[in-house]
């Protein structure tokens, strides 16, 4: 298990980075973590000839906070979005699913920006960037653009990209102060890829729910926003029944058979886990509020 | 038939256990495989080469990091800290002392892992229960001593740093 | 008084160089040696033919590539049948590369060398093979229908078909006032080490010599295989066994392809080559376990005694049978646990399939075994509506009855004769470790807050330290030091510590001053291997009676310096002297340096030996005629039959009312493996057993496709537990010695993982109310059984109720 040969580039530059790129890129591909890719060049299983290594590319390792999201740029490896106070702060969602990528040993070298690119419908980080709204940064020598991530997950593993553009950064939106945020996923072993994992964003106005979303993980081919508020608006949360959410739900999966569990099993536990995070999230939602009444 | 074409070496200089090492390498080579063919330090084992036992942990800057999915020439902007760099067998560190009094380990293949990756993670976190250290460990794979003497190593390793700590602390020997 | 060394939970002497990276494994050696990797067989079966080399020829650090057409003589042969049997009458083995046709997905095809590996894989890359695929056997219900065949010269796939009887099953049933069938099933799991195989070969051409490093369970057996098929003296062969990074069974198979192709090439190449097995490989090219099919018919009487057993079960052994049938001959005696059957009978049929081989796995049989009698224990509580442990209790082998001699033949071809082991007691501790008897209320205690629990239990018997022999070799030097050497090898099992301990006690050194070397041909040419918990039993009984000739000889040498009677001697911390005159005294190094005469000084403690040192007797010459020089000795332990230790686990397990995920909140274990050398070691050994019981249970399976293809083969998709999967053991022992040894010891390295499948089983069925019938159980598979029980298919216990939910 040894990788085959490859032509290493390290630019300095996203300028350089993109240019070879450019010349490169249908054969190549970018390396920022290796977390994902790593194992798959030892297992030849893809032997690019051109490696575009941009570990030295000034400028990437950015991760900021603005009034209305949280930018993280594509050498922030997933540990540092994982343990930052002010994401926390202004995300706390952030945190409480990057904790469940993978080990922390992974997510020590991992990017939250290249997790997204991978576009695995197992990943964690598509799953959030698409309950947020959020925002793909490209750049490539034909210039810059921005896709939104409705646009940018094509299927599985697939996506926006093309093969001269860079991802330089993602942005998530921040939610409102109304709107609390839960997730949850079950695996097999802990660390392990989930069986289903649900992220939540309940808003809570004046005592009742006035919005709940959630995007999910291993469940559908591209992550997407499935709005229940629907099955649930106007309820005070600590009344509501959410499996009235349950058909939604169901209709919105498109969970597959593997190894691991059948279709079945995973629409269900992504049903229960549902359930959960849309508790939490829409007590999270009050608990926040209650905060800042305080 | 042609001429086999030989493939490009790099110059590569990685710092390991605060000693620069050189070696001409491809760029394919893995870290892994540059600390223990190349520089010839051999208790970084390789489990899988897939990241997903744990054997070759190394510390980057620090932070414990899959040796087997990073590659050498991208290791050159960091310092790499390998089991050898945490003590010796006269001077052990606290946590590889921990190992041997807790019976931590078997057949030593996957220690080397954990020892880094319990380093570091006592680095910040000095005082864990027994819950937190077993969830510490829950990214290495062993397969001999079904983890329980680990947890304790953990736990053994945090009391002997805090010991060592105490004894160098302002307070040591005051009260004499 | 020297410190008490048997018995003491020291910390290992190999630790302080593992923990610091000093271990010397496989791929640590041999740094500028070429590297070997093999083009190995996509399919499960196909016909190889052609093999096209063109492409990898440009390939910058190629050295050779064979393929089988190039192995000369007995290398080009079948790798031996280790374990030949009267009933495997259709036994198989590989070719060391394939000659005309591939039996599973990982075969190998064709050996590549090359300067390093990450080259020679580029070539394999390089190299087409072209294959005519054969319909693949896959799985024991095809294997058993024989429509497809895996070897076409073997009718119905059946590698070995055998039969044991004890009494009149036929008759027993009849006459049963109560008989139950039960369906099971196992899947197969793996051994997998940490570190995989690996080989590394030198050819020294100066001596025309062979020396082999493999991580190997027996350097003897692969030093002999190696020299037999390239045809050397033994004595031009050695065989050494490093630091190993974990066995667990899968390297007590030998010679590997490997093992053959590595010394061969390193031998016609005039070089050093190195073969280290990659993750993939070890997957889909060592070897796996477990995988059969039983069926249980029981006849019993109203209050739950075993009348009759009878067993039938099919065993996968995969594509090729190197080593024998023993797995399925465990199965099929070691099932009997600690219980009398009443009249038994054991037929299985071994199978092959075009999967990766099937060889022993830490438990070689007992857990498939030991699975089939506990949940028949169980069902026979169910059917009765009495207590699991009562009726266990009513059919166990008591003391009393020891030896208990079960009228079958054992693995080692030697009568299944239990020698000790006190079943009732070991029932009573378990009991009261785990709160048998405080469950039910537990229960209901859980049941209210909406949480759905269960008890488990299950009981095994292992026999241990089998034949034929092992052998210790001491030698003490001028210096003191005392050098230890036994042949069998070490994978983690802390021998450097253990047998030091046994030394430092018989001998009356300090531990400190004990050296032991293990798995090298050249310190201890006889030896067997390391597998059957037989280390400690064999070499240790070994080692103890070596150290005792030493002991012997050293106050045979004192007694005459001293000029006292040697049963006036005693050995304490290296010193003999005198009892009840301890400055009466000479070290035993002193006493080294006396048993050697010398002509020559070699240092200031050696002049004491030379031939005008000392006054002496002109009509006996310096080494008396039934002596020999230095203190040393050596003898072999060859016992007449296995030791049979045992032991118990309960385990509390919980089970989630909708999404059916399986937690083990507590597992608890009584064993007797009679006295422990170092009960520190042997806790581990327990841990570690546990937990691979634990990733057989829950985790582990290998999967494969109808079309032969693993489609597990990574540490991503084999779930091999991680700490967050293993729950916190409880222990408690027994220590029945063995009547059978010197040190009155049993093996303990495999009993953790027995009966775990049978336990969690055990519990589910408790929490659940239906029988688990196949393992391992994910929650997938718990959440489609509980659906089909709601829909009436699987009937739910007869007295669940009765038994563990009534408070008394």
């Amino acid at each position: 298990m040894k990788p085959a040969p490859f032509v290493h580039h390290a630019p300095r530059t996203v300028e350089e980075a993109v240019e070879v790129l450019a010349r490169v890129g249908h054969d190549g591909k970018v390396l920022a973590g290796g977390q994902s890719l790593i194992p798959i060049l030892n297992m030849r299983l893809a032997s690019p000839a051109h490696l575009v290594d941009v570990n030295a590319v000034s400028g990437l390792d950015d991760l900021t906070v603005t009034a209305d999201a949280v930018r993280v740029g594509a050498l922030v490896r997933h540990a540092r979005l994982e343990h930052d106070q002010v994401v926390y702060g202004a995300s706390p969602l952030l945190r409480r699913v990057v904790r469940h990528v993978a080990h922390p040993v992974i997510r020590n070298r991992g990017t939250t920006v290249g997790s997204i690119v991978h576009a695995d419908p197992a990943g964690e980080m598509p799953a959030v960037l698409a309950l947020t709204g959020g925002v793909v940064e490209v750049a490539s020598a034909r210039g810059a653009r921005e896709i939104p991530c409705h646009d940018f997950f094509l299927g599985p593993m697939e996506t926006a990209l093309e093969p001269d553009e860079l991802a330089v950064g993602v942005r998530f939106p921040l939610f409102g102060a109304t709107t609390g945020t839960a997730f949850a996923e079950r695996a097999r072993r802990h660390g392990d890829y989930a069986l289903a994992g649900v992220a939540a964003a309940v808003a809570v106005e004046d005592g009742v729910v006035s919005s709940a979303r959630l995007s999910f993980v291993s469940v559908t081919d591209v992550p997407g926003i499935l709005d229940v508020t629907e099955a649930c608006r106007g309820q005070a949360p600590g009344e509501i029944d959410w499996s009235a959410c349950d058909d939604l739900v169901r209709e919105h999966l498109a969970p597959e058979d593997d190894i691991h569990a059948t279709a079945e099993y995973r629409a269900m536990l992504a049903t229960q886990l549902a359930h959960l995070v849309l508790a939490e999230a829409a007590t999270d939602a009050v608990a926040a509020q209650g905060d800042s009444a305080a | 038939m042609s001429e086999p074409v030989p493939e490009v070496l790099l110059d590569v200089t990685v710092t390991v256990n605060d000693v620069p090492r050189h070696a001409r390498v491809p760029a394919r080579r893995l870290l892994s495989d540059f600390l223990r063919h190349d520089v010839g330090l051999t208790g970084t084992h390789v489990g899988c080469e897939h990241g997903v036992c744990g054997a070759c942990t190394v510390l980057v800057d620090g932070a414990p990091v899959r040796s087997c999915l990073m590659f050498a020439v991208t290791a050159q902007a960091h310092r790499v800290a390998t089991v050898e760099g945490l003590g010796t067998v006269e001077a052990m560190g606290p946590v590889q002392q921990a190992f041997t009094e807790c019976h931590g380990l078997q057949c030593g293949f996957c220690t080397p892992g954990f020892v880094t990756t319990v380093t570091a993670y006592l680095e910040d976190h000095p005082d864990p229960t027994a819950d937190e250290a077993r969830e510490a460990i829950s990214g290495n794979l062993c397969r001999c001593t079904g983890y329980q003497n680990i947890v304790k190593s953990v736990l053994r390793a945090a009391e002997i740093k805090a010991e060592a700590s105490a004894s160098e602390g302002p307070a040591a020997g005051s009260t004499a | 008084m020297t410190t008490q060394m048997f018995g003491a939970p020291i910390r290992r002497r190999e630790d302080p160089r593992l923990v610091t990276g000093g271990g010397r494994y496989l791929d640590d050696l041999g740094r500028g040696a070429l590297a070997a990797a093999f083009v190995r067989s996509p399919h499960a079966h196909a016909k190889v033919v052609d093999i096209d080399v063109t492409d990898a020829l440009d390939v910058d650090g190629l050295v050779a590539i064979y393929t089988h057409e190039d192995l000369p003589g007995r290398v080009g042969e079948p790798l031996p049948l280790l374990i030949p049997h009267p009933t495997l009458t259709h036994g198989r083995t590989q070719y060391a590369l394939a000659k005309d046709e591939v039996n599973h997905v990982g075969e190998p095809v064709v050996m590549v060398v090359a300067r390093d590996r990450y080259l020679a894989e580029d070539a394999c890359a390089r190299i087409r093979v072209d294959y005519q695929p054969l319909p693949p056997v896959v799985g024991l219900e095809a294997a058993r229908t024989g429509d497809l065949l895996v070897h076409e010269d073997v009718p119905g796939n059946v590698a070995a078909h055998m039969l044991q009887e004890v009494g009149d099953v036929e008759a027993a049933l009849a006459a049963s006032p109560h008989v139950l069938d039960l369906d099971l099933a196992i899947e197969r799991s793996a051994c997998m080490p940490l570190e995989g195989k690996g080989v590394y070969a030198r050819w020294d051409a100066d001596r025309d010599e062979l020396r082999i490093y493999s991580s190997t369970q027996t350097s003897t057996g692969v030093r002999a295989a190696v020299a037999a098929k390239l045809g050397m003296p033994l004595a031009k062969v050695e065989c050494i066994a490093p630091d190993v990074g974990g066995g667990f069974g899968v390297k007590i198979n030998h010679p590997w392809p490997e093992e053959v192709l590595v010394p061969w090439v390193a031998k016609t190449l005039g070089t050093e080559v190195k073969w280290v097995e990659d993750r993939r490989e070890h997957f889909i090219s060592s070897a796996h376990e477990r995988g059969q099919l039983q069926q249980v018919r029981v006849g019993f009487d109203d209050d739950g005694r075993l009348l009759a057993l009878d067993v039938r079960f099919w065993h996968d052994n995969g594509a090729y049978t190197p080593y024998g049938i023993i797995v399925p001959i465990i199965t099929s005696t070691q099932l009997l646990g600690p219980y009398k059957p009443g009249a038994y009978r054991c037929e299985f049929w071994s199978l092959y399939t075009n999967t990766v081989l099937v060889t022993p796995y830490r438990g070689a049989g007992r857990p498939q075994g030991c699975f089939a009698m506990e949940r028949t224990m169980d069902a026979i509580a169910d059917e009765l509506g009495l207590d699991r442990t009562e009726v266990r209790a009513r059919n166990f082998i008591l003391p009393a009855d020891m030896p208990y001699d079960h009228g079958l033949l054992f693995q080692d071809g030697r009568p299944l004769k239990y020698d000790s082991g006190d079943f009732p007691a070991t029932l009573e501790k378990l009991k009261a470790l785990v709160g048998w008897d405080d469950f039910a209320q537990y229960r209901m205690e859980a049941e209210a807050a909406g949480r759905r629990v269960g008890l488990g239990i299950g009981c095994y018997v292992e026999g241990t330290g089998v034949g034929p022999y092992e052998g210790g070799h001491i030698q003490v030097e001028t210096s003191g030091r005392v050098n230890v050497s036994t042949g069998l090898t070490s994978q983690g099992q802390g021998h450097e510590t253990a047998f030091a301990q046994v030394v430092a006690q018989e001998l009356g050194v300090p531990i400190e001053d004990v050296f032991v070397t293990t798995g090298d041909t050249r310190r201890m040419p006889y030896a067997v291997g390391t597998f059957a918990s037989r280390a400690a039993v064999m070499s240790g009984n070994a080692i103890a009676l070596a150290a005792r000739q030493v002991r012997a000889k050293a106050l045979r040498i004192a007694a005459d310096a001293l000029e006292v009677a040697a049963d006036d001697l005693e050995i304490v911390d290296g010193v003999v002297r005198v009892k009840g005159a301890p400055d009466t005294q000479m070290s035993l190094g002193t006493v080294s340096v006396m048993s050697n005469p010398l002509r020559y000084a070699f240092d200031e403690a050696a002049q004491a030996a030379t031939q005008f040192a000392h006054g002496n007797d002109p009509d006996r010459p310096p080494v008396a005629e039934d002596d020999e020089p230095g203190l040393e000795g050596r003898d072999f332990y060859s016992p007449t039959q296995a030791t049979f230790a045992n032991g118990m686990h309960a385990a509390i397990v919980e089970t989630d009312p909708v999404t059916a995920e399986i937690r083990i909140l507590r597992y608890c274990v009584v064993h007797d493996c009679g006295p422990m050398i170092n009960p520190m070691i042997v806790e581990g050994q327990v841990h570690g057993g546990v937990a691979q019981g634990v990733g057989g249970a829950l985790y582990e399976r290998m999967v494969y496709d109808e079309s032969g293809q693993l489609l597990n083969a990574s540490f991503m998709d084999f779930l091999m537990p991680y700490a967050s999967e293993v729950p916190h053991i409880e222990t408690d022992h027994l220590e029945t010695p063995s009547p059978l040894n010197p040190l009155g010891i049993k093996g303990a390295g495999e009993a953790g993982c027995i009966p775990v499948s049978a336990v969690i089983a055990s519990a589910i069925s408790d929490a659940e109310g239906f029988a688990i019938t196949s393992m391992p159980i994910s929650p997938v598979e718990l959440w489609e059984l509980r659906r089909r029980h709601e829909a009436g298919e699987i009937p739910s216990l007869r007295n669940h109720d009765a038994t563990t939910r009534k408070p008394r």
